[in-house]
Parts: C-alpha cells; structure tokens; sequence
C-alpha cells in the first residue's frame, strides 16, 4: 500500500498525470491509484463517514496522531475512489494548519481532468474538500 | 404501422438539429440523453432569437403595437398546444415552469380543496420524485396518505393490484405515461377507466411521452395531463398543465399576484378567468412562442415514421445489450420508449458515465429521481441511454464500442 501524502505528494499527481498522451491512460492511473488506497473497514460505512451529495457512495473517517490529520476514505465507484487518492496526497498526513493553507483548488485546476471533475456536483469532490477543511478549522 | 425513417432522412432531420454537429473530448458528440432533455431544432432558436429582436413586450396589458404582437404570437401557442393535444378549449391548457410545477400546482390548488384525512392518492412506484413529492407535501397538511402501486421486476405496473387498492377513499390516482428510468409505457387509458370507476381523479405525468407519440386528452379521457416543453424539443423554463374545465374552474388559485386577478382592493380580491386564474406574474412568453415552434416543426414530419424509427433504434441497442457479458438491462417491460437503463456488474453506474463522456457519448447516469425504484431493482442507480428519432443506428454501435472498452478498463 502507498501511503498518500507521503510516497506520493499532490506535485507527484500533477507530474505523474502530464505524461499520459490519452484519455484512457489518465483514467487508468486514475482508477489503478484508487487501488492503492488502505482500505475501509466495511464497519466504517456508518453514516456519520458518509458524504452527501455525491452520484456514489463516499466515506471519510479521521483520526489525529501527533498533530497530524489522517484519512481513510472509500467509494463504491472506480474512479471516485481514484480521484480521493488524488485529494489524499494533498491533505493525508498533514497539519490542520497545513491543510488550512493547501490551494487545493489551485491544485485540482492545474490538472486539466480534475478542473472537469471536481466541478461535477456527482464527483462528491468538493464535499469531500469541504468536509476535510471543516475538519481543519 | 409505418416505416422508420431512412438513412438519409434521419441525416436531413439531423440537420436541423445544430447542436448535434459538435465534438465532444475529441469525438463526434453522441447525445443519448433525451429523456433528460431534448435538443432544439433550428426553428426552435430562431422563433426564441425573432421574438427578442422584434416583438419582445409584456403580454395582455401593453396599449401599444408590441404588446398586441407578443400577446397575439403567446395566445397563438396555446392554440397550438391544445389542437397538439386535442384539448377541446385552450382555457383548458395553463402555463407553467414545466412538468413538475404543473404537479405541485395541481396537488397544492386541487388537493386543498379536494383531500381530507383517510382519503389516498395513488402513485406508481415508477414514478419521478416529482409526482411523489408534492403528493406527500399535500397529503401531509390535509391527513390524506399516498399509497405506491406496485410495479413487477420487468417494471410493469401491476393491474391486479392497483385494482384491488382503488375504493372510494381513493380520490386522485397520479401515473405517469411512460417511465423516465425503465422507459415503460404505462396503460393510461385502462388505468383512467379503472380509477373513474370508484369517482378518483387522474393526473398522468406526460413528461417521458409528449416528444415520442401523438397524444389525445380527450380519447385518454384523463382529468389532468402535464408535461414539460423541454422534453418536447422547445424551450426550458416553458410546460404545460391541460385539465378538465370543470376541476379547472372549481380549483382556488395556485400563486397570487399580477395577471391572475380581476379586481383587487384591500376589502377583497377577485380573480380572473381560466386559464389566467393560474398564471401569476408575467409568464414565459418566449418559452411559449417557443414551444410552438417546435410543435410547428414537429407537425412537419411524419410522427409515425418518426415513432418508428424510435422503436427500431431501441430494439436494436437492446439486442445489442444483451450480448455484453455482466450488463443487466433495467427495465423489460413488453411496451417501452425508447429508453435503455443497465447496469454492468462489477461497474458503477458513475464510472461507465464518467468514461462514456470521454468518448463523446452523452448518457444520464444515477436514480434518475427515481429512489423508490432503484431500491426495488436492488441498484443504487443505472446507466441510461435515451434515444429520439435523430439518432443513428452508427450512434449504438460507437455506445456500444465505447461500452467494450470500458469493460476493458474496469474489469
């Protein structure tokens, strides 16, 4: 298992993303990278983890450990799961304060597939984003 | 029954159509969401863009030459909605936002007057959140209850049952004509019959139906009949409500305001005659003249071979269906539009929407407002494609092609 955050960093996502020439080489990372994530204890799709609003079904649980913001997230669908790898190496394993200073949106428009996606209402990207920076408040 | 539209017809009615002549993400855009929303021919956005460059005024009131233009060309469009329709009077056609605000109009003005406790509205369980929900909101102000009729695994509405549930506290039964998830096409007709038999009223939904077959208010002999002129190649923002003249004239106001009233003083107010009763505020005059013209343009075509050609595409993209490992259809009902719902094991619904765009093709994927349903069908959702005569049986083959590698991808 990859540890988003860490071995794999939100710059990584950009860099990693520009090579693909293909629509179907980026949706192939996309989903491969949805399959790196730890998974959810089936017990942990409770409805408190459960984020509203989404085409799919996501879940977020949290949990702090010296100072620092951890993520376990899950979605019933392949590419939403890739894309929450995607918002897992920005925020996995950081500071509140870190978090808080992320430019996500920044972040997701230097990537031209998640400009379109994370505008999608049915991504549940942006709740996903608003639930996690509540959680850093 | 007629013959579908050749090749080089349904290429003529394509170009009428500029919207469809677009790429989407690299690829000839394939618009197979209909059921959402249908595409608007030439005719349609050059009566919208004619209106606004000539004779754009308030309707009814104005004492000058624009008025009497604007209001001569909206009052024309409710003629030709009602003739489209065979409504016996245009009073009897109201304007509204679209289907589901002539819905919550009927169930808030009629309901008010009409539900009282231990009295039921019967809804299909295939029915749109929008023919749910304003039945719940009046039902719970009034004590009434709503009451789903049962709809077997095929997605047929099941008669035996519905019978069995009329009696004589059944005061209004709402269906709509055809699904907008599974696509059935629900018998109406014997369904009226059956309903008028213990004195209940109907409203049948018509959004999913309007754009693919004539339809006849009077044969049908239903109390109200809606849909939406979006879903009819016209414009959005622009529906219908048809009603009997009689319930029309019983039921109090929906919204007050301008244009609905007679008289108004601080002692009382009087309201005006149908259709204007329920029309407040100054209306969709563009969406009207617009829905017009598409009913115009529609009277221009062979609507048989139209429906014709419909049928051939869905029984073709369902034989088609059926040869893909994992994909259930969703949806099998003996009468159908032309609608396809499925669902690939081992896929989301999302996923297949997500990679479909990808490649051009323009499908809707979800519940499709639809809960109730899904959770019948053990689905969180389907995938949807919905067809209308200006789609190509070349537009299935690349839904299809695009479907394999999909599969390839996710599985």
């Amino acid at each position: 298992m990859t540890t988003f955050g860490l071995d794999i960093t939100a710059a990584d996502i950009v860099d990693n993303l520009s090579f693909f020439d293909s629509w179907d080489d980026r949706y192939k990372y996309i989903i491969d990278l949805g399959k790196e994530l730890s998974p959810m204890a089936l017990a942990d799709h409770v409805d408190d983890n459960l984020i509203r609003g989404c085409q799919s079904k996501v879940w977020l649980s949290s949990e702090i450990k010296d100072g620092r913001l951890y993520f376990t997230v899950d979605s019933d669908a392949f590419i939403v799961k890739g894309l929450l790898a995607i918002v897992m190496a920005a925020y996995n394993g950081k500071t509140k304060a870190e978090i808080r200073e992320f430019d996500i949106q920044g972040f997701f428009a230097s990537i031209d597939l998640m400009r379109h996606l994370s505008t999608t209402r049915g991504s549940g990207l942006q709740s996903m984003v608003a639930r996690i920076q509540s959680l850093a408040a | 029954m007629s013959q579908p539209l050749t090749t080089l017809e349904v290429e003529k009615i394509r170009a009428d159509f500029p919207i469809l002549h677009q790429q989407v993400n690299g690829y000839p855009l394939v618009y197979l969401d209909n059921a959402a929303t249908t595409q608007k021919p030439q005719a349609v956005i050059d009566a919208l863009v004619y209106y606004y460059t000539h004779d754009n005024s308030n309707v009814h009131r104005g004492a000058h030459a624009l008025s009497d233009r604007a209001t001569a060309k909206f009052e024309s469009a409710r003629k030709s909605v009602a003739d489209f329709i065979n409504a016996a009077h245009t009073q009897q056609i109201i304007w509204t936002r679209g289907t589901t605000e002539s819905i919550n109009l009927v169930a808030a003005s009629w309901g008010a007057d009409n539900l009282q406790t231990g009295d039921k509205v019967l809804v299909s369980a295939l029915e749109h959140h929008s023919d749910i929900v304003p039945w719940q909101m009046i039902a719970e102000k009034t004590g009434a209850r709503v009451i789903p009729i049962p709809v077997d695994n095929s997605g047929t509405i099941e008669m035996e049952a519905f019978v069995a549930l009329l009696d004589s506290r059944v005061k209004m039964v709402a269906v709509n004509h055809v699904s907008n998830a599974l696509g059935t096409i629900n018998p109406v007709a014997e369904i009226i019959k059956q309903a008028h038999a213990v004195g209940a009223k109907v409203l049948i939904d018509g959004a999913q139906a309007i754009a693919h077959w004539p339809v006849d208010v009077q044969a049908m002999n239903c109390d109200f009949y809606v849909f939406s002129g979006h879903k009819l190649f016209g414009p959005t923002g622009i529906g219908v409500l048809y009603g009997r003249r009689k319930l029309l004239e019983q039921m109090p106001p929906y919204q007050g305001g301008g244009e609905m009233i007679e008289t108004v003083s601080f002692s009382g107010t009087t309201f005006n005659q149908l259709p204007y009763k329920f029309e407040a505020g100054t209306p969709d005059i563009a969406g009207a003249i617009g829905l017009a013209a598409a009913i115009d343009y529609l009277n221009t075509l062979d609507r048989a071979a139209l429906a014709a050609h419909e049928d051939a595409l869905l029984a073709y993209a369902t034989k088609k269906a059926l040869a893909v490992p994992g994909l259930k259809v969703i949806g099998t009902a003996k009468s159908k539009a032309a609608v396809l719902g499925f669902v690939i094991e081992g896929t989301h619904p999302s996923d297949i929407g997500m990679l479909l765009d990808q490649q051009g093709i323009a499908v809707r994927t979800g519940h499709h407002c639809a809960q109730p349903l899904m959770q019948q069908f053990g689905t969180p959702g389907t995938v949807r494609a919905s067809f209308s005569f200006y789609n190509t049986f070349e537009e299935i083959d690349r839904l299809f092609a695009a479907l394999d590698k999909i599969r390839q991808l996710l599985l």
